[in-house]
């Protein structure tokens, strides 16, 4: 056994940790989160020449990683820094583009010059695949969609929009451009973008009639992102509360020394570190037959270590976690809101009670 | 034992129903239950219509202008208020300044303060916290200096909730430093159009604005303006933060906090059905749903042994620490049923226009993140822990 990461990852992670630490400070990180197009393009584009959107996609795919640790070191970095980029939609369309050797497709992505997202849920879809409403109209080249996509994570600031839609041999892919659908974005509570795609006899382009095995692999890759991206804010959180609790000074004395609060600390320092041992090995299974059931066990886990931590990161801070100004409270939003994001931990643990029981 | 209600309360009960069933717009309603924030004419709106009826100032004696009701009848009015979406009563000129001076004024400030609480001419907020001292409040340090017939008062306040539209301020001001901390306090009223006093928003995390920081530099009050004795402003403190319990546990908040998210529960959907119908969900809400009916009846138990006078600090205390905690697990439940429908910043274009969750709930998610601040304001949890330690051990 070696717990260590390969040169390689350590060095994607020091330098991202360092650009994001430099780069993307939390006031103009609050600034893009919130503010059309709720991301800095600019950064985007250097972010790319970082090589972090080539990490997600494996050499012969047209990146240079691809392997769960990649996305886990680059997603866990995103986390820390909390990057509102459209990194998960761009994730989940690089995983789909890659696994149909769409290369010119992934090509553009990793250097950065043009952006995707992938539209899957709907208002009454918003977890299950076998409820999609969605078909496609047509076949072959003259496909066309009508319904509406909702929460798609980066469509706001796609140049490119993946559609998951029914069709007679189950479900498919088809790509629309943006302008032909009317797309609305917005930023989340959470900072970042996302918009409602509204399709109307959108015309789309056939990517697969047979999508739903390369759909549920991207959504899994998408949900190892997230939770690597909670432990990174989780590591943060840890450590802007121990900070904070042997800065504060109430009762003459930094409240790090009462016990009442030392005890809580610890207690989700542990649940820290079961959280990151999860993400390990959800990674190391990303590939595996049994990928699905060990992705949703980390989901599970990082649903309700990040709820505990968020919460208590808040209460320990007292009013000062409860403010916009104050950094943490940022952190502790986007680390309860990861658990909405391609199911929660109650979606998370019906599927692995379905998973280990099959 | 008798867990029923009299005929006389049930009857009390349905002719508040009645009221509010008439009174009640469906403007309010709607804006109450999709959690939009009240403006100042909604709220003043809403106690004048309360004051009509003399139903505003609940917990005050019939001669200051009160219903003299017993804390049961409070708590069957507090109960249809929450059910019918009534707007909560802004407490800090009725909860509490009124209740301060009931006990501490003098016949004039009483004479003077309490009818324009009443009418709606002030609306008082409250300057309790300061940076340096939150949980620790006897260290607070906002200084207030004799000069003739005057204080002069220097220093910063903070979490004054809802002082934007507020013209007057309670505050605890430090008039000693000799002795303990606690000894040194005064409980003074203040104008806020005093020259020198400047008040700044604070922005909460969810986005919303409704604390403010309050900034005094050389404000000059009259001596007169004090109430109780100079010095002895902490026992006033202490007074106010166990005497209003009659809802601090927050019962019909959170009943209708469930009855909104069971509803809710039967609208959104999971692999095709209702998440009403998921036990998993459901668990979770039942569990919630027991420990709010243990709290119901815990509520009772208090306000009927508040008569024979047992420990109101540590039963106050007890009702906030899981009033909060069941409130909050509401709030966390309700975020969740919406799913990826949670996640959008609740804008006018996003509730009204896109709708991504029902109108009602597109607030959830930054209502579960404001109500965060349940258990760190009026004493956080951790201190309400501290008080019923004290008590438990008699230390």
């Amino acid at each position: 056994m070696d717990f260590t990461h390969t040169e390689d990852r350590r060095m994607i992670s020091d330098s991202l940790r360092r650009y994001l630490a430099d780069q993307y400070g939390i006031e103009h990180r609050n600034q893009a989160a919130y503010e059309a197009p709720f991301h800095d393009a600019s950064k985007w584009a250097e972010l790319a020449e970082l090589g972090i959107l080539g990490a997600l996609v494996s050499e012969e795919q047209g990146g240079f990683g691809g392997d769960g640790f990649d996305i886990a070191v680059v997603f866990e970095e995103l986390g820390r820094g909390l990057c509102p980029e459209p990194m998960l939609g761009n994730l989940l369309a690089l995983r789909l583009y890659a696994a149909l050797g769409q290369s010119e497709r992934v090509d553009a992505i990793v250097a950065g010059t043009a952006r995707a997202a992938v539209a899957v849920h709907e208002t009454d879809a918003f977890v299950d695949l076998d409820e999609i409403q969605i078909t496609a109209n047509g076949s072959g080249d003259s496909v066309t969609l009508t319904g509406r996509k909702s929460v798609v994570y980066g469509g706001n600031s796609a140049d490119h929009i993946l559609v998951v839609a029914k069709n007679a041999s189950g479900l498919g892919l088809y790509e629309i451009a943006p302008g032909d659908a009317e797309v609305m974005g917005y930023a989340m509570i959470d900072g970042g973008g996302a918009a409602e795609v509204i399709l109307e006899n959108t015309q789309a382009t056939t990517l697969s009639e047979d999508a739903r095995g390369i759909i549920e692999a991207a959504l899994d890759a998408g949900r190892l992102a997230l939770c690597a991206e909670a432990v990174g804010i989780m590591d943060v959180l840890r450590d802007t509360v121990k900070d904070y609790l042997l800065q504060r000074q109430q009762f003459g004395r930094p409240i790090a020394l009462f016990q009442a609060l030392q005890h809580r600390l610890v207690d989700f320092s542990i649940e820290i570190e079961q959280a990151r041992s999860i993400v390990i090995l959800a990674a190391s299974k990303l590939d595996a037959e049994d990928r699905a059931l060990h992705i949703a066990r980390a989901k599970n886990l990082i649903g309700r270590a990040g709820k505990l931590v968020a919460e208590e990161a808040i209460q320990m801070h007292g009013g000062i976690g409860m403010t916009w100004e104050y950094g943490a409270s940022h952190y502790a939003k986007r680390l309860i809101m990861i658990d909405a994001q391609l199911g929660d931990t109650e979606d998370q643990l019906r599927t692995s009670m379905e998973l280990a029981a099959a | 034992m008798d867990l029923n209600f009299t005929a006389e309360e049930d009857a009390f009960r349905a002719e508040v129903r009645q009221f509010l069933k008439d009174n009640l717009s469906d403007e309010i309603v709607a804006k109450m239950r999709g959690m939009e924030e009240l403006t100042k004419e909604d709220l003043e709106s809403w106690h004048a219509t309360l004051q009509s009826r003399n139903w505003l100032a609940a917990g005050w004696p019939v001669e200051h202008g009160g219903p003299g009701w017993n804390a049961t009848q409070r708590h069957i009015f507090d109960e249809e208020c929450c059910a019918a979406n009534a707007p909560r009563i802004v407490p800090f000129g009725l909860g509490m300044l009124g209740p301060v001076l009931l006990k501490f004024g003098t016949e004039e400030q009483k004479a003077e303060i309490l009818p324009r609480i009443l009418d709606g001419s002030d609306w008082w907020c409250q300057g309790y916290s300061e940076p340096g001292a939150g949980s620790d409040l006897a260290s607070l340090k906002t200084k207030a200096e004799r000069d003739g017939d005057d204080y002069i008062i220097n220093g910063q306040k903070t979490w004054t909730t809802l002082g934007q539209h507020a013209n007057k301020i309670f505050c605890l001001v430090r008039t000693s430093s000799e002795g303990k901390p606690q000894e040194g306090i005064s409980f003074v009223l203040v104008d806020l159009d005093t020259p020198g006093i400047e008040m700044r928003p604070i922005r909460l995390l969810e986005g919303g604005y409704e604390v403010n920081e309050v900034f005094f530099t050389d404000v000059r009050v009259p001596v007169a303006n004090r109430v109780g004795e100079e010095n002895e402003g902490w026992t006033i403190a202490k007074y106010l933060l166990t005497h209003e319990r009659t809802n601090i546990a927050g019962v019909g908040a959170s009943t209708q906090a469930l009855a909104e998210l069971k509803m809710l529960a039967a609208k959104v959907s999971r692999k095709g059905k209702p998440l009403s119908t998921d036990p998993i969900f459901m668990a979770k809400v039942a569990e919630t749903e027991i420990d709010l009916e243990a709290m119901r009846i815990t509520n009772l138990r208090m306000l009927s042994a508040d008569a024979t006078g047992r420990e109101a600090g540590t039963v106050s205390s007890m009702l906030k620490i899981k009033g909060t905690v069941i409130r909050q697990a509401i709030n966390d439940l309700a975020r969740r049923a919406l799913g990826p429908a949670a996640c959008p910043f609740p804008s006018e274009e996003v509730i009204g226009n896109l709708a991504v969750a029902p109108p009602e709930a597109a607030r959830n998610a930054a209502d579960y993140f404001n109500n965060r601040k349940l258990s760190i304001f009026g004493g956080s949890n951790e201190i309400q822990r501290n008080i019923i330690t004290k008590n438990l051990f008699g230390a």
